[in-house]
């Protein structure tokens, strides 16, 4: 770079002035709050005095029975919920950017761009449409399931409770499948040509292609997806909130962190809001979220890396 | 590349199975509009066909534009989705350029900085950034909205941007100096005009979370001036739960936007997904 022949040079204002407005809003609207949220988790509001009580608050998460129920139910619930889309999200992406990326595959601009849909639309809208499609009500979804012969296997799922986290987390799926699809399309359409070639020559097609030397090839992709999937789902709030409120109803059946967070926060019904819980329990999702994006870079990328070009 | 092994079958296959996952994809939001162009009867009657003159009825639609002030919410949106994408796009195209033209100390420490919001949700800081509003008066404020989402966005912008601004070519802005240029000038005439599909691309990544996020307007601005659609859709979907009409047709206002937008817009981010912006 040009910069670096210059010996002596005087001090760069530009390159302040370029930093300065991002680097500002960021620190003053991301950092420094996210830092106090986690300060504020060690206060407590004892006669309208914050009062430092160290891990107090955690304490009281953890072994107060009127939250320690509801927060290991929300993680338990947010780790289902997470499970569900890797086993099923994920796989689907794989298949469909698979399909998608094949040579000379007519259409594949229309299913590419048809498949994203879901995706870009708000939680309001994917929560109530799919609240309307599965309500016994208006008999969509029985009616759909008659044509195929399933008719006895349909209950309202939303308003059971055993059930009601799986079909949730399933629209969430139905919502987010295009972007495990986009990203590993995108991987294997990286893919040199000379490789897949070369392949061929060997003799090796379809499937065992597929599994032999693309999906080793992709990995790295998967890697980055499990990872946003892992930081979206634990952050999740939108779409329990919209179908279900902010009870996450039935019977907390489908409570996640987040919506445990907005009521410890705000308050709901008979429960007083408690800003430090809140941090408390924001700490909590901030403390899972940076181990599991440790996890990642620490773990499992320096181990993918390997198999990079 | 060699077609001589791939048989008819498989391509029908996977013909198949695409257009299966095509038809899920799309069914419910086929329906959502469909039903909202019907009567009540209609509605209930034959869910899954199309209106016919018999059933047509834009009952859903005149409740919802006589009921809810949707103008007036689509307004706040668009302004807080225009001016924070605007804040986005300059503020994260000036920090990209300064991080990847210029060598100077703290620059990957710099960088690793901006990333780190890319991993943490800025969620998480939501109890402290309400105490930051109430004590700077911006609760129930657009700039509030504004703000948060100009510091959301600006991570993977930095990131994004940077990565294609390394690409423009150093001859070029090598003899921008020569020419006297000053390096706010290279950076303004020469470098951002060339790095104009990216910034599309991260335009498109930024637009689609604020436009649909609940979270911040729910906390920061829930009051009647300055409620998003998204949030207005929500409240609005809640007490009209048992009018099927003006649900639907709610739905359908707030589908149809977006839809239109991402028909136009589909090439620009497929591409800039497709194009390893994100790796």
């Amino acid at each position: 770079m040009a910069a670096d022949i210059r010996p002596k040079r005087p001090f760069r204002w530009h390159i302040g002035i370029f930093l300065a407005p991002a680097v500002l809003v960021y620190t003053a609207i991301m950092i420094l709050p996210l830092a106090g949220t986690l300060q504020l988790s060690l206060f407590r509001n004892i006669e309208q005095h914050q009062v430092f009580v160290g891990l107090q608050n955690f304490r009281t998460l953890f072994g107060d029975p009127n939250w320690s129920v509801g927060f290991w139910n929300a993680l338990r619930n947010n780790v289902w919920f997470f499970i569900i889309h890797m086993i099923v999200q994920n796989p689907i992406g794989v298949m469909l950017a698979a399909l998608l990326s094949s040579p000379k595959l007519r259409f594949a601009a229309f299913y590419r761009t048809a498949i994203f849909v879901p995706t870009i639309l708000s939680f309001v809208i994917v929560g109530f449409a799919w609240k309307l499609i599965l309500s016994p009500l208006w008999g969509v979804a029985p009616h759909l399931m008659d044509i195929v012969g399933l008719k006895s296997l349909f209950t309202p799922w939303l308003g059971k409770e055993q059930y009601a986290l799986t079909a949730l987390s399933l629209i969430s799926v139905w919502q987010f499948v295009g972007i495990p699809m986009m990203l590993i399309y995108a991987a294997l359409l990286s893919i040199p040509e000379e490789v897949i070639e070369a392949a061929e020559c060997d003799g090796i097609t379809g499937l065992s292609q597929f599994w032999k030397i693309k999906l080793p090839l992709i990995l790295p992709s998967i890697g980055i997806i499990s990872i946003l999937t892992f930081v979206g789902n634990f952050n999740a709030f939108d779409l329990i909130y919209t179908a279900q409120g902010a009870l996450a109803g039935p019977n907390y059946s489908t409570d996640i962190l987040g919506t445990f967070l907005y009521r410890a926060f705000f308050g709901f019904q008979l429960q007083t809001g408690d800003p430090n819980m809140g941090a408390a329990i924001a700490t909590m999702m901030f403390l899972i979220i940076l181990g599991g994006v440790c996890v990642y870079l620490f773990l499992v990328q320096t181990r993918l890396r390997r198999y990079q070009f | 590349m060699s077609t001589a092994t791939r048989s008819v079958s498989r391509t029908i296959g996977a013909h198949a199975i695409l257009l299966t996952y095509t038809v899920i994809a799309l069914f419910p939001v086929i329906l959502v509009i469909m039903n909202s162009f019907k009567s009540r009867a209609g509605i209930f009657g034959a869910p899954l066909t199309p209106p016919t003159p018999k059933t047509f009825d834009l009952i859903g639609y005149t409740t919802v534009i006589g009921q809810g002030d949707f103008i007036h919410y689509f307004q706040n949106s668009l302004v807080v989705t225009v001016a924070s994408l605007f804040f986005v796009l300059l503020f994260g195209a000036m920090a990209a350029f300064a991080l990847s033209e210029y060598r100077f100390r703290g620059n990957s420490l710099m960088g690793l900085y901006l990333a780190l919001g890319i991993m943490i949700p800025i969620r998480l800081g939501t109890v402290a950034i309400l105490q930051l509003m109430v004590a700077s008066g911006l609760v129930n404020t657009l700039t509030a909205l504004i703000l948060v989402y100009t510091a959301q966005g600006l991570p993977l912008a930095v990131f994004i941007l940077s990565e294609f601004m390394k690409q423009v070519s150093d001859d070029l802005k090598n003899a921008g100096r020569i020419d006297g240029l000053s390096e706010y000038t290279i950076f303004f005439r020469l470098v951002l005009p060339l790095v104009r599909p990216s910034m599309a691309t991260v335009a498109v990544f930024t637009m689609i979370p604020i436009w649909n996020d609940l979270w911040f307007p729910l906390i920061l601005a829930p009051s009647e001036e300055t409620k998003t659609v998204t949030l207005g859709a929500q409240l609005f979907l809640g007490q009209f739960v048992t009018n099927w009409n003006a649900v639907l047709a709610a739905l359908s206002l707030a589908i149809m936007p977006v839809l239109i937008l991402y028909v136009i817009f589909s090439r620009q981010l497929i591409r800039g997904i497709t194009s390893g912006a994100v790796k």
